[in-house]
């Protein structure tokens, strides 16, 4: 009992309000997005940015109405990915799925492109033209039209709900939503005749794929653009993760200059008139807030950096205005940046770009572009395909002569119809018997077949041997087919079947 | 539970992974990320809902849609057979030589007649109507009964040497060996006229002996110069195609007990659309006249 009275009173003890800082409750599992309002900037990389925009852009929604004219026989679309009829039509190139090759060459030369721009300006692609970049650019134009630049948008994301907020809310998404559109529908333009399509698009008449294609592109152009913005580089893009991985320390990257800004501090009088060192960053955070991914860029290289520069934009301005040298971020490698660091003048040039690494890379690319367009200039627009019949390899007719069945293909890959000889070549007294429809036989080793333009022809060709001429149980010969106007031949070598003596 | 260690740098606690010194941070997952994962199991109740999918002991929920992909199948077969309809409708109204004349109709009456040929022919004609020993090869441009479409038509429908079908076409051979109408000198000598009818090698003084045994007992169904009759089905023995071989023995044994082949007939067995498709698959094989 004693005990009880000699204890203090609990209100006698001071309380702290405090929390261990991984305490379960503040162990989030899940974070939430933070909203990024960025600023609106001016400057050289700004307008750079803008042409790139209107560039990009422009070459997606106008070239499927681009025209070309190809003759009476193919589309007059410039750019076509016919996949009805398998062909990809690109300007004068026309490309027949078994061409694939050449796709494969250009995605080598995209990854082997990668590289070389990675390694020399750094993540260019990602910062000007990919088009998640872009789209999100135009989305945020018109957000900054309807409500305002950062500090408004700010102030209305956090107001109650007015009328006001309400109408620039069905303002802004209307307008997203068409630009969505726009974009899905563009797209589809690509795989059929521009204006057909569209006219048939408007009167409900085309087909539910390309309904269902704009629907598809419309609600992602929507959602990543207008929602999902930043958190797409950040999260579900490996493009940043690999070009981490490829940056050097002769890349180009946005990087703040910490040895000519710090220590941060506020431009004041009392800072002069105290005679502390201070650095040219004035911490006016104007960099964060025209970031469009949210960061800042003076803690260094990071991850969600995309390299738009707009900070560097942002940056100059207040620099100019304070009467300071630019470029206290700016466009560097990180060998530059340490050499200035200690104290040199190194000034940013092209040769930074000129390395071995570079150079293999350069190498590579041009390698793959030259051996494709030499491939391209010197490639058949006639081919020929020989299936010989397997069951029965060969037949003994009642004269004890021998014939074997062959279906050959000939591939007609110009937009005219041509006429083709077919003949037989190496086999002693064999003739053709053609079973097609208006095939005309020349001779006996000769005939001649019409192909319908960019068509393939399958012809059913015997080949008979008479008895005394045939040599053994196999013989190799060759068909030839041969263009009568322009005598480019295809030539397949075949093998004729005969059966034991 | 050890405590959860927590990174200097970032700042996040780390999942206590470490792979050489290099530790996974436990950053939390972004929201919309547990948004998508929700939807999708939105997606998969609202599945579960509409198509069979929960197992029950005897079978499974049948789903609110009704959907069984025997149902899609036989719908599917329904959808080819009212295609098809449209040509078999034409094959069962026109003759074979107006099919042919045709291009689409006879492709796909070509088409149809391989995939009948599969199912109701190959197990003695072989895959490729190559044939075998006894079984005539259809590709060759000798025919017993003839091979123009019309002969392969009653062919087909009738069958050879077919009791059941009363307009069969039959032949029979007489078993000069066995039923003692020609002595083992007489076969030998017949033989050895009918290789040279072939221009196979023979003994000439034999074959000279053998072409009166020839005149007198086979001429009558084979032909004088051994061309047989598509009248009779009676091979031609003067080619280079023999059901039963084409050397000496086999010849002697076909004089001394002739083999016989049978074939069913068919119509009856197959509707008169796949019958006549047949037929212009069997004469498009290359010996069709």
């Amino acid at each position: 009992m004693t005990e009880i009275i000699n204890r203090l009173e609990p209100g006698a003890v001071d309380t702290v309000d405090v929390e261990a800082v991984n305490s379960k409750e503040r162990r989030k599992l899940y974070q939430a997005r933070v909203k990024v309002f960025p600023k609106r900037t001016h400057g050289t990389f700004r307008s750079l940015k803008w042409w790139i925009m209107a560039i990009t852009l422009g070459i997606y929604y106008l070239t499927p109405w681009l025209r070309w004219d190809r003759g009476p026989y193919a589309p007059d679309q410039a750019v076509l990915v016919d996949l009805a009829n398998r062909r990809f039509y690109f300007f004068f190139v026309e490309i027949w799925p078994q061409e694939f090759y050449y796709i494969a060459g250009l995605l080598i030369m995209a990854g082997v492109g990668l590289f070389l721009i990675t390694s020399t300006v750094g993540r260019a692609w990602c910062g000007y033209t990919c088009p998640q970049t872009v789209w999100v650019d135009l989305f945020l134009v018109v957000e900054r039209w309807v409500e305002g630049d950062r500090n408004q948008r700010i102030k209305l994301d956090k107001a109650s709900w007015s009328f006001d907020k309400a109408r620039k809310f069905v303002t802004k998404h209307a307008i997203w939503l068409l630009i969505a559109m726009a974009t899905g529908g563009a797209w589809i333009f690509y795989f059929a005749d521009a204006p057909t399509l569209a006219l048939n698009f408007v009167e409900g008449e085309a087909p539910f794929v390309a309904y269902s294609t704009v629907a598809v592109l419309t609600a992602t152009t929507y959602v990543l653009a207008g929602f999902m913005r930043e958190q797409v580089c950040t999260y579900m893009c490996p493009w940043p993760r690999i070009q981490a991985a490829m940056l050097d320390e002769d890349s180009l990257t946005v990087t703040y200059n910490d040895w000519r800004g710090e220590p941060r501090g506020k431009l004041s009088k009392k800072a002069n008139a105290d005679e502390r060192a201070v650095g040219d960053c004035i911490d006016c955070n104007q960099c964060v807030a025209v970031c469009p991914m949210g960061i800042d860029i003076r803690e260094g290289q990071q991850l969600e950096c995309i390299t738009c520069a707009l900070c560097i934009d942002a940056c100059n301005g207040v620099m100019d205005k304070i009467g300071r040298a630019r470029g206290l971020i700016s466009y560097s490698t990180f060998s530059e940046y340490s050499r200035r660091a200690a104290g040199e003048t190194v000034k940013t040039t092209w040769r930074s770009f000129v390395r071995p690494r570079t150079m293999v890379y350069l190498a590579l690319w041009s390698l793959a572009g030259i051996a494709m367009l030499i491939h391209l200039g010197m490639r058949d627009r006639l081919d020929v395909n020989v299936l010989h019949d397997r069951n029965p390899l060969h037949v003994t007719l009642s004269d004890g002569s021998i014939r074997n069945g062959y279906t050959v293909k000939i591939l007609n890959m110009q937009a005219r119809p041509r006429v083709f000889t077919v003949s037989l070549d190496g086999l002693d007294g064999a003739f053709m018997q053609v079973e097609a429809a208006g095939a005309e036989t020349l001779t006996q080793e000769v005939a001649r077949v019409e192909v319908e333009p960019d068509k393939l022809r399958q012809l059913r060709i015997y080949v008979h041997q008479p008895k005394d001429a045939v040599t053994g149980e196999r013989e190799d010969f060759r068909f030839i087919v041969r263009d009568t106007d322009s005598d480019e031949q295809s030539t397949y070598s075949a093998i004729f079947y005969a059966p034991e003596r | 539970m050890a405590k959860p260690e927590t990174d200097e740098i970032t700042g996040t606690e780390t999942t206590g992974h470490e792979w050489d010194g290099i530790k996974e941070l436990n950053t939390p997952l972004p929201r919309w990320w547990l948004w998508t994962f929700y939807a999708t199991i939105i997606w998969a109740i609202g599945y579960t809902v509409l198509y069979p999918a929960w197992p029950l002991v005897d079978g499974a929920t049948r789903g609110v849609l009704g959907w069984s992909s025997r149902a899609d199948l036989t719908s599917t077969l329904a959808g080819v057979e009212q295609e098809q309809s449209q040509y078999l409708t034409k094959i069962n109204e026109l003759s074979l030589g107006e099919i042919a004349q045709d291009p689409e109709l006879y492709q796909f009456a070509v088409a149809g007649g391989r995939s009948a040929f599969a199912v109701n022919c190959v197990q003695c004609h072989g895959s490729g109507a190559q044939g075998f020993e006894g079984y005539p090869n259809l590709n060759d441009d000798s025919w017993i009964w003839g091979g123009t479409l019309d002969d392969i038509y009653t062919t087909v429908r009738h069958g050879i040497r077919y009791e059941a079908d009363e307009d069969t076409r039959f032949s029979q051979m007489l078993a000069f060996g066995r039923d003692g109408m020609l002595d083992r000198t007489q076969i030998n000598d017949v033989a050895e006229y009918v290789l040279s009818l072939s221009g196979q090698d023979h003994d000439a003084a034999a074959a000279q002996a053998g072409a009166a045994v020839y005149t007198d007992n086979c001429a009558v169904c084979h032909g004088d110069k051994g061309q047989g009759s598509r009248e009779l089905g009676a091979p031609r023995l003067n080619d280079a195609i023999w059901l039963y071989g084409g050397d000496k023995a086999s010849i002697v044994a076909q004089v001394n007990a002739p083999r016989h082949g049978v074939m069913p007939a068919w119509s009856g067995r197959l509707d008169p659309a796949t019958i006549k498709q047949l037929v212009l698959f069997v004469h498009s094989l290359g010996g069709g006249e």
